[in-house]
């Protein structure tokens, strides 16, 4: 009789112990610094989040190191941006992680792309002659202020799933970040507005949401196709269309040399910006408000310069 | 209710149709029937707006129900009809998600399609080598690959490899990611956990050739590659990444092992330990060992006597790619050293060989690398070659590129082979990512 009390008391502890680890932070692993932001605020201190990739580093040229294996392993949630972007080295870690939770289609993988708004989707034949094309639409969504509330809302979703008992939490938390975004939204869209339809070149293709939310015309790339590096005829192409169209902003992404960019800015007198396309590009842009917080003021500094927009 | 209206509606239309006329004739008040116009626009209007939003909760529903992957692709551009991809069965570099789908329902099941990739390797040679001499001009090798998932517990990855004179099974194996005891679980053909060099395909070694420690000990291209079972497991540790794997073999592997009978099995083991110094620079090295009989006892087809080789490897790998160019500038630095210990009929050999290879990306597109190379002979471990490469590659693209290669070798035999070696790679179609 003695034996089975302290069996079941045993079986009680253990039961408890395991009630308590149940309660524990959800272990986030996000692909990039832009999810893990904003997985951040959803999550608040009910989950611990790291990223794979850093935000000034070109998100579709990661190594597969194992130490992300290690991270990988012991994730309740892997967030990734989806659409291709990742094809290069998440799927082997994925693989090697040995963690059942997070393979693809399993209750701990979230494409966050699911839901949000894509653009550049290919119609018609994709082929490898238009370069490192994403057969499913561009991958760079998150800078659109809109997908990232949608984003927002599919991690919380996706969370509540995981800890249902803390479901109002991150709907509490989804909705105050969603208002705060809209808030802010407003704010940037009106210090904008009066340089809607500006035209401007990128060197690649990573800002079509945000050109498209901001008002900003994309007419070229410093890249001829994507995923190629840049030809001198195709940069002397872009110059005198440039010229033609009178662009007078070229927008670069951290991890591209800025060479060709500046050889295209002196000939056409287009100012050459570095803008982070993610959290953590630059020291500035800590999280994702202050990432379009950054990167608006950025673009309207330059563009004031240039005196576009006074209409 | 609303159908009630909708008749009306369409009642009313059907008279104004054919109203007009008589209407008028009858001299009936025109701002009266304006009216009723008009009343009549107001209805339609309520009754599409209703309709409208009932449609939208619908679809909304079933959006839901069908899981919301494929939904808003559709949503935004109507590319066509699409079907979903089964999740994951993009593997690693196909596609996954909606895919235009064509024609009739029977097409449909091309999405469950294995992704396809196949990787020409055109190698050219030229210079003087009297010893082992490669064609002027050969296509080495084309690889297909098929990846997919197989079920929510498995994937799996065959390696067709086309050569001039025939097709051979590089690998098929079965991978099990999701084991209880954090076991990584491959069953098939594959090629064994032994150092670096021998588990790249061709396509991935930053060379045109296989360093002479590879020929002459561990099999060259083909390596050691054999029919079996593997099993990995992380070992936790506060510290780096360790992992251990074991694996058992038929026995068979080219020149290095022999399986005279089903005892005969070939073992292998290998332990990895991984760090990063920083966010750019990491270190990896490995030690590895190999066990199973050789060919040596084969006396007219009978193994007449029971001789084995023992493989031990140790190997080191230092990588450098700083975050914010890492498409620009990289370097890896390579060694491995192996030693053989083969059992013959009138002697044990102890041969011993090594390779020290360096690699540094230029620009984009651009990589240069030197080799040097050291290794004696499995079966007489007295005759030791040597040689030097210097390599060139151009990267047009992800999916092509072009290498030169000088290569020096000095043979056990005397002879000085001079060469220069190039190569063509492309690859078409959904190649998987490769592990790091």
């Amino acid at each position: 009789m003695r034996a089975i009390s302290s069996v079941v008391v045993a079986l009680a502890l253990a039961l408890s112990a395991g009630g308590a680890a149940a309660q524990d932070k959800l272990n986030v692993v996000a692909t990039t610094e832009d999810l893990a932001a904003i997985a951040r605020e959803v999550g608040g201190d009910k989950i611990t989040v790291e990223s794979i990739a850093r935000g000034y580093q070109d998100p579709h040229f990661v190594e597969a190191k194992p130490s992300f294996i290690l991270k990988l392993q012991k994730a309740d949630l892997l967030i990734a941006v989806g659409k291709e972007l990742e094809i290069g080295w998440l799927p082997p870690l994925i693989t090697q992680s040995r963690n059942r939770k997070i393979q693809v289609g399993a209750e701990g993988y979230l494409d966050a792309s699911a839901k949000a708004r894509i653009l550049d989707i290919p119609t018609g034949q994709v082929t490898r002659a238009e370069g490192d094309v994403h057969p499913q639409g561009n991958p760079h969504y998150w800078l659109d202020p809109e997908n990232g509330k949608i984003v927002a809302r599919s991690i919380a979703d996706k969370l509540s799933q995981l800890r249902p008992t803390d479901r109002a939490y991150f709907d509490q938390r989804s909705n105050d970040f969603t208002a705060r975004v809209s808030e802010a939204e407003k704010r940037w869209l009106a210090a904008m507005a009066p340089y809607k339809g500006t035209k401007v070149v990128t060197y690649h293709r990573s800002f079509p949401n945000f050109a498209d939310r901001f008002g900003l015309d994309v007419i070229g790339y410093v890249e001829p196709r994507p995923g190629i590096p840049p030809t001198p005829q195709h940069t002397l192409d872009l110059m005198t269309e440039m010229k033609r169209q009178n662009v007078k902003l070229v927008l670069v992404e951290p991890y591209f040399d800025l060479k060709t960019p500046n050889a295209i800015g002196r000939d056409t007198g287009a100012e050459v910006l570095v803008v982070p396309p993610s959290v953590g590009g630059v020291k500035e842009a800590s999280d994702y408000l202050k990432l379009f917080d950054y990167d608006i003021n950025l673009v309207i500094a330059a563009l004031k310069k240039a005196g576009a927009g006074t209409r | 209710m609303t159908g009630v209206r909708l008749v009306r509606a369409v009642a009313i239309c059907a008279l104004l149709l054919v109203a007009p006329s008589s209407a008028f004739a009858q001299g009936t008040d025109v701002q009266a029937l304006r009216q009723e116009i008009e009343q009549l626009r107001k209805e339609l209007q309520a009754i599409q707006q209703q309709y409208g939003e009932r449609l939208t909760v619908l679809e909304t529903k079933l959006g839901a129900a069908q899981g919301a992957a494929a939904a808003p692709v559709a949503a935004q551009s109507d590319p066509g009809p699409t079907a979903q991809v089964p999740p994951g069965s993009g593997g690693a570099g196909g596609p996954a998600g909606a895919l235009p789908v064509y024609g009739a329902g029977a097409a449909a099941s091309k999405i469950f399609n294995p992704d396809i990739a196949v990787i020409g390797n055109f190698l050219g040679a030229s210079g003087r080598n009297t010893v082992n001499p490669p064609p002027t001009l050969k296509m080495q090798e084309s690889e297909l690959s098929l990846q997919a998932i197989v079920d929510p517990y498995a994937r799996a990855d065959f390696f067709i490899s086309f050569g001039e004179t025939g097709v051979d099974l590089e690998e098929g194996f079965i991978t099990f990611p999701t084991l209880p005891g954090g076991l990584l679980v491959k069953v098939g053909k594959q090629r064994a956990s032994f150092g670096k060099v021998n588990t790249f395909h061709s396509h991935q070694i930053p060379w045109t050739d296989r360093p002479l420690v590879t020929d002459n000990l561990v099999d060259g291209d083909e390596g050691i590659t054999d029919a079996g079972f593997s099993v990995a497991r992380l070992i936790s540790n506060p510290w780096f990444f360790l992992e251990a794997t074991g694996q058992v073999f038929r026995g068979d592997s080219g020149d290095v092992f022999h399986s005279s009978k089903r005892g005969d099995l070939s073992y292998v083991g290998r332990l990895r330990g991984y760090q990063d110094i920083s966010e750019s620079t990491n270190v990896d090295v490995g030690a590895s060992f190999a066990h199973g009989h050789n060919d040596s006892g084969l006396l007219d087809g009978i193994d007449v006597d029971r001789f084995t080789t023992r493989l031990f490897g140790v190997d080191g790998t230092i990588r450098w790619k700083p975050l914010r160019r890492s498409i620009y500038r990289s370097f890896l630095g390579r060694t491995e050293l192996v030693w053989s210990r083969r059992e013959q009929p009138l002697s044990i050999e102890n041969a011993f060989g090594y390779y020290f290879s360096g690699d540094y990306q230029l620009a984009r597109r651009w990589f240069a690398g030197a080799r040097y190379d050291r290794s004696g002979h499995a079966d007489d471990a007295a005759l030791r070659d040597t040689g030097q490469s210097a390599l060139l590659t151009y990267w047009p693209s992800e999916f092509s590129q072009v290498r030169g290669q000088y290569r020096r070798t000095k043979y056990a035999t005397g002879d000085l082979a001079n060469e220069f070696l190039f190569q063509f790679q492309f690859s078409i179609g959904a190649h998987g990512a490769h592990q790091f």
